[in-house]
Parts: C-alpha cells; structure tokens; sequence
C-alpha cells in the first residue's frame, strides 16, 4: 500500500511478462525508472538496474496494469459513497492502473474544470483517472457541452450515461460533434420511455417477485437507434460505445454493425456474464443494477460474445453506494454495484479457468483492448517507453473476496463470499506502488 | 410469514386447525391466549378488510396492538422502513405486520428488525394470509366431509379441483399467494385474463398452473372462480379498454347459471360492482365474499398465536 516516489526506479525480476499487444509472453525482467518502462531484457540481464527496488516476480505474471473504462468514482459531491481517492485504492487492489471516470457527479461533469479538477494531484488518486465529460449540459440530453474544452481538459470520451439520450436530432449531433475531435460517445443503452417504475429485468422472476421489468428491447432498440444514426454519419468516423452491453439482441446488433465497417464497440460487465436475474433472489439489492441482470440465455451470449470476439472490453460498471442506501425497498434502492476488486479474479475464474480463454485474451480485454478502445497511448502494452503501468499476480492463487476488506468506502457487491482465482501482489502506476499484498 | 412458501404443507395444516380450535374457543379464555403481548400494525397502504381483520384477531388473543399508518406518523417526514421498524422494536413490539405498495418490504422489514413480521400485502408481490383464507373458504364448501377445518390438509386433499383466478393477475398478490399455494394441496391454478394484466411467463411460476384466455372455458372447467379488480392505482401508464374488458371477463350472472352453475364465487375485495363482478353475483347464492373475510378472522389469530410463540420467532 505503501507509495513510494515516482523516480525510485523499479525492477521486476523473475516474472512471467504477458504482453498480448506486444505478442509476448515469455520469462523477462523489467526496469522502470521515471513513470515509464525503461529495459526489458532476458532473465538477469538488466543492463541498468543498479540501486533500483526488486520486485521478485519469480511464479508470478506481469502484465500491462488493467484499464477500467467504466467507473464511478461519486467525486465531487457524493464522498459518503466514495472518493477519487478510495475508489482508485480500490482500482490499485484490483490490479487497476488507469479508469475512465463517468460524469454522473454532483454537479455533473460538464465542464473543463470539472474535469481538471478530477485529475488533480489533490485528489489522491492511486490510479490514473481519465475523466468521460457528460455528453449534455447537465446530462439533460438538450445542450450539446464544449467538447473541444473537454477534450484539452483531459476528457476521453462523452456520454450521458444514466441519462440516456433518447432524442435523436440531439444523439446525431452529439455523434457529430464528438467526431469533430475525435471522441468516443459513450451510450447507456435504455429506452428509459419503456422503463418507467421498473426496477430489475421482465421475466418469470420479476413476475414471481412483483417487481415491474426492462424488457430486451428497452436496451437493444436503442443501441439500433445509435447505430443507424452512426451508419447516416459513416463519413465522419462517429465512434460510438456501448457500455454493459446485457443483452443478446443488443449484442447482435454491435456485430451487424462491425461487419457494415462501423465504429462501433462494446463493453460487458463481469456480473453480466457471470449472473442472472434469479440472482435477485429475495429481493437482494446487491444484485440491482441498471442495465439489470438479464436471462440466462442473455448470460450465455454475453460469454459467447467474449470469447468469439465481439466484445472489445470487460469493464465493471463500478458503482458504489452507501450501505444504509441499499438497505431499502428493492425498487427504492439506488442501481449499481462495486467490481474494481473482483474483475480480475472473477475473469481468471470464470473466462479462463472455467471457459477455457486463453490468459493473454483474457487480460487483454481488461487492458489493452479498453486502451486502443479510449485512444490510451503509452498503456495496455509493456513496451519500452510507455507508461509504467503493471500488474504483477499470482495466477494460481485461489481465494475468497470478502468485501468487508474492500479499499472502496462501499461494500455492495454480490460477489462477497466468492472464489477468485489470480491474487494481485502488485499494482503500479506510472512507477509508483499504488497496491501491494504479501502472499 | 413473508410469502406462502415459507409455509410446508404441515405448517398450513396447523393453522387451519388452530383457526377451527380458536374460533370455538370461549373468548375469556382465548383472550389469555397472549395477553399484554405487543403486535405492531405498520400500515403505508389504505386497507379496510385486512386491518380491521388482524387487530380483533389480535385483540381477540388478548395481545395489546398499536397501529402506525404512513400518513399520520414519521413515515412522512422520511423515515425509512428500516428505522420505523427499529422503532417499533425498541417500543416492546414483539411482531410487526405490515402492509406497504413496494414488494418485498416485508423481508427487507424482517431483515432489519430480526422480529417476525407477517406480511399483510407487500405491493404486486404476497398477501399470504388472503390465500390461507381462501383456501378455508374453499374447503370449508369443496370438502365438507373430511373437513380441512378441522382435520388439516395433505399435498392431495384438493386433487381433483379447479380453480379459476380471473383478471388483473399481473398486479395482484393475491393471486401470486394462491396460485403458489393451492397447487401444493393438489388443486389446479387457471390463470385467466387479457395478454395485458396476465402476461404468459405468469405460468412459469410453478407447479400447477396454467393460462386459460377464455374466461368461459375456464369457468366451465372450475369448481371455483376467484375474481380480482382491475388495480387502477398499479396500472402504471397501461391502458386498458374496459368495455372491452368486461365483455370479455366479467363475471355476470348469465355465465354463471350457463357455465358454473354449482362453482364458488370468490373475492378478495375490495370489488367494484359491475365491473369485474356484476351486483346480482357478488350478492348471490353461490358468492362466499363475505364469508372470506369471516375466514380472515379465524387464519388469522391462527397465524398471529404462531408468530409469537413459534421457535426461533420466525412468522
């Protein structure tokens, strides 16, 4: 946990390198000095690394650090939940090195001292943050916001998240403009007009509960929507992103449009391949989330989806809540659940070990896919000259998450009590330790 | 007791056979049955028949009951079910029943306060007590001789029966009560209404239920037709054509005499009169309306007398 100074070189010893990008992964040592890779070499030929701090890597697996372009981290205005600060330690735990902030703030992150702000060092932050300016003024989907401020502020993409933009003379505007420099428009795909009063996913266990459901549709026609509005401005290169992407007919239509040759791309959320809507169970709000589980043929096709490719991130839609928040009536508590901590573990578990993807593609989809995705330059690979951006774990350790121990202010996960596999020994970023744990 | 199927089927004997004892019993001596308990009745929805039902059931065993309703209590200036509840507690209540729009409230009221808490409607989702006394309703007329009053009931003592639910089944926590619980005594469940109010997954959810659009070859196959009211307070945007609508599933005394002539006629309340039911059925010879509520009375000291001294205080 302990942060040491940014030019304190570092080398890595021993380890495992996993660099997909790259197209390594074989035995080698690295050297990172002043917030970047400075030496890759053979096992104990590091030209450079005298007075440098050892890691010893020996069994381990080092890899590019993990890139989570969905989070929220509630600051400014709703430190109760989480902070810049907790939610990044959390992030670092994770075997995190940079997020992608979503603009959901109070106020909203509209503007570019917002975003500045975000990213000052005064935050704590043990992980880079990469702020995502809200599409709209004040994410109302009415007035298009100054995204070339934005963008020379620090923002990586826009998007009104929760708020969806439902009109569409305002989305293609906001495609367009987007375009103009060269950003990605984040869409939370709902058709919020269809989901009046509900509060988990239309099915047989939504009716056993009384609870009102989402249906599909409510999701997939809108990511439609979008992407016909892309395909009417294909010469601008629009870029949209469909963020936790929950259904099978969403999904389908994300792979209609990459084969028309359009800029578009998904992500998925652990607890979207890994859970159904049964999960509700008795009505437990660590299982509500918005998009909400959905069926056990919409899990399937998600995992489908991972493996033959069409999915381009996994990104935990991390959203922490008080505990006193979710301890309400299930259709009064607030969406969301934390991920930072158990993307990587649940990943392993479930996409490698169960399902047999290979490491590498696994951890891709957790680094350096979400890096090209954002336009990250100098992370997601481990080459020398970029980012100092490492996660170092055990790939063989199997142990059970206990939120209890989570580094975010909030607990609500449903995955507390769950066996991970890969324990995170060390997180760095930018050179510095942000994470560590003795085995 | 949150939802019937926390309830086995020797459980649900039980009561029924303690409501028999306890509606016979003198009510000097009932009335010590628990005398100078606590019953908290926490109210956020409107109630006539439910209510007035648990406090003489309660009254009648002796307990001392208090009501807190959402309007003329905290509840309106915040407070959260959570800390009402704890409140309640820390007052010396001993169980809670409670009523409330959202579902599943009952178990989050359970959860917080570690009291039994017996759900008396919780929004879209149960209303258990309402299905144990229908199913007192039904066997006291479909099984006279071995009376379940009496003789409690066995996973086959309603093999053989037919019961039709007809209407807004998709809002109703009666129906989801008894369709979940008359099948475990071996009647069979129809569920009868328009796409609107009784979506298809409806059946999924268990044993012995099935969809019957036609509310006329429902009653023909039925020795009792439950009818539900449309729940204008639930219907959330949705519009439904109501001439239209009863045309199609209103119960009238001509498809009565000509398809049921012998069928029970039900009612949780409250109805409106010539809509769901017409006046000349609701009041009629073979309507048990009235007598369902009577039923409540009796399932319900029942199933008070068992929250309070249950083991482990679980309702």
């Amino acid at each position: 946990m302990m942060a040491i100074a940014g030019n304190t070189a570092i080398a890595i010893k021993g380890g495992r390198l996993m660099d997909h990008a790259a197209g390594i992964d074989e035995l080698k040592d690295i050297l990172l000095k002043d917030g970047r890779v400075a030496e890759i070499a053979a096992p104990g030929k590091l030209k450079d690394a005298a007075g440098a701090e050892t890691l010893n890597a020996k069994g381990l697996i080092v890899a590019p650090g993990l890139i989570d372009i969905h989070v929220h981290l509630r600051e400014p205005g709703q430190t109760h939940k989480e902070t810049i600060a907790t939610g990044t330690a959390a992030a670092a735990a994770g075997g995190f090195t940079a997020v992608a902030a979503m603009p959901n703030t109070i106020p909203v992150n509209d503007t570019a001292e917002i975003t500045r702000w975000m990213q000052a060092p005064e935050r704590g932050a043990s992980a880079r943050v990469f702020p995502i300016g809200a599409a709209t003024r004040g994410s109302k989907g009415e007035t298009i916001n100054d995204y070339a401020a934005l963008k020379s502020a620090g923002a990586v993409a826009v998007t009104d998240d929760g708020h969806p933009i439902l009109k569409d003379g305002i989305m293609r505007e906001v495609l367009a403009a987007a375009a103009r420099q060269g950003l990605t428009v984040i869409q939370h795909a709902e058709d919020t007009r269809m989901t009046q009063g509900c509060s988990m996913n239309l099915g047989p266990a939504s009716f056993r509960l009384g609870l009102r459901g989402m249906s599909n549709e409510s999701e997939s026609s809108l990511v439609e929507r979008d992407i016909r509005l892309v395909s009417e401005l294909k010469d601008t290169h629009a870029h949209l992103h469909v963020a936790h992407t929950s259904t099978a007919a969403a999904l389908a239509a994300v792979r209609q449009a990459r084969r028309s040759g359009l800029r578009v791309t998904c992500e998925v959320a652990p607890h979207h391949f890994l859970l159904t809507d049964e999960h509700v169970g008795v009505y437990n709000t660590h299982a509500k989330m918005n998009p909400p589980l959905r069926s056990a043929a919409d899990r399937d096709a998600m995992i489908q989806g991972i493996l033959d490719g069409v999915v381009d991130a996994i990104a935990t839609d991390h959203a922490p809540h008080a505990q006193h928040e979710k301890e309400v009536e299930f259709e009064f508590a607030p969406n969301g659940i934390t991920g930072l901590e158990t993307a990587l573990g649940l990943s392993l578990r479930w996409l490698h070990k169960q399902w047999k993807m290979p490491l590498g593609r696994v951890l891709s989809l957790l680094s350096a896919q979400p890096a090209a995705l954002l336009g990250f330059k100098g992370r997601g690979t481990l080459t020398a000259g970029s980012f100092a951006d490492v996660v170092i774990f055990d790939p063989k350790a199997e142990w059970t998450y206990r939120a209890t121990e989570s580094k975010s202010r909030a607990k609500n996960t449903p995955f507390d009590g769950w066996e991970m596999l890969g324990k995170v020994r060390w997180t760095i970023s930018e050179g510095r330790i942000a994470y560590s744990s003795l085995p | 007791m949150l939802s019937v199927m926390d309830l086995s089927v020797e459980v649900v004997s039980h009561l029924l056979k303690r409501a028999t004892e306890l509606e016979k019993q003198n009510p000097l001596e009932r009335d010590r049955i628990l005398s100078k308990r606590r019953i908290a009745l926490l109210f956020y929805e409107s109630s006539t028949r439910t209510r007035t039902s648990f406090e003489l059931a309660a009254k009648a065993l002796g307990v001392d009951t208090t009501l807190v309703s959402s309007l003329s209590s905290s509840i309106e200036k915040g407070e959260s079910l959570k800390d009402t509840g704890l409140t309640l507690r820390a007052l010396g209540a001993e169980a809670i029943i409670l009523r409330h729009p959202s579902s599943g409230s009952a178990w989050l009221l359970e959860e917080s306060t570690r009291l039994p808490v017996i759900n008396a409607g919780d929004g879209m989702h149960e209303h258990p007590t309402q299905a144990l006394l229908d199913l007192r309703t039904l066997l006291k007329h479909l099984r006279p001789q071995k009376s379940g009053l009496t003789a409690g009931v066995k996973a086959d003592t309603l093999a053989g029966v037919t019961v039709t639910i007809a209407g807004d089944i998709l809002h109703s926590r009666v129906a989801r009560s008894n369709m979940l619980l008359l099948p475990r005594l071996g009647a069979r469940v129809l569920l009868c209404g328009p796409k609107q109010l009784l979506p298809e997954m409806a059946a999924q959810s268990g044993p012995g239920i099935e969809i019957e659009r036609d509310f006329e070859a429902a009653m023909q196959q039925s020795q009792a037709i439950m009818m539900l009211r449309i729940q204008a307070e639930r219907l959330a945007g949705l519009q439904i054509d109501l001439e239209e609508y009863m045309a199609a599933y209103q119960l009238t005394g001509q498809r009565l005499a000509a398809l049921a002539p012998t069928a029970l006629v039900m009612h949780p309340g409250p109805i409106i009169r010539g809509m769901e039911i017409t006046a000349g059925v609701a009041d009629g010879p073979q309507s048990a309306i009235l007598e369902q509520v009577t039923h409540g009375l009796a399932i319900r000291m029942a199933v008070m007398e068992r929250a309070l001294t249950a083991k482990g205080g679980r309702a």
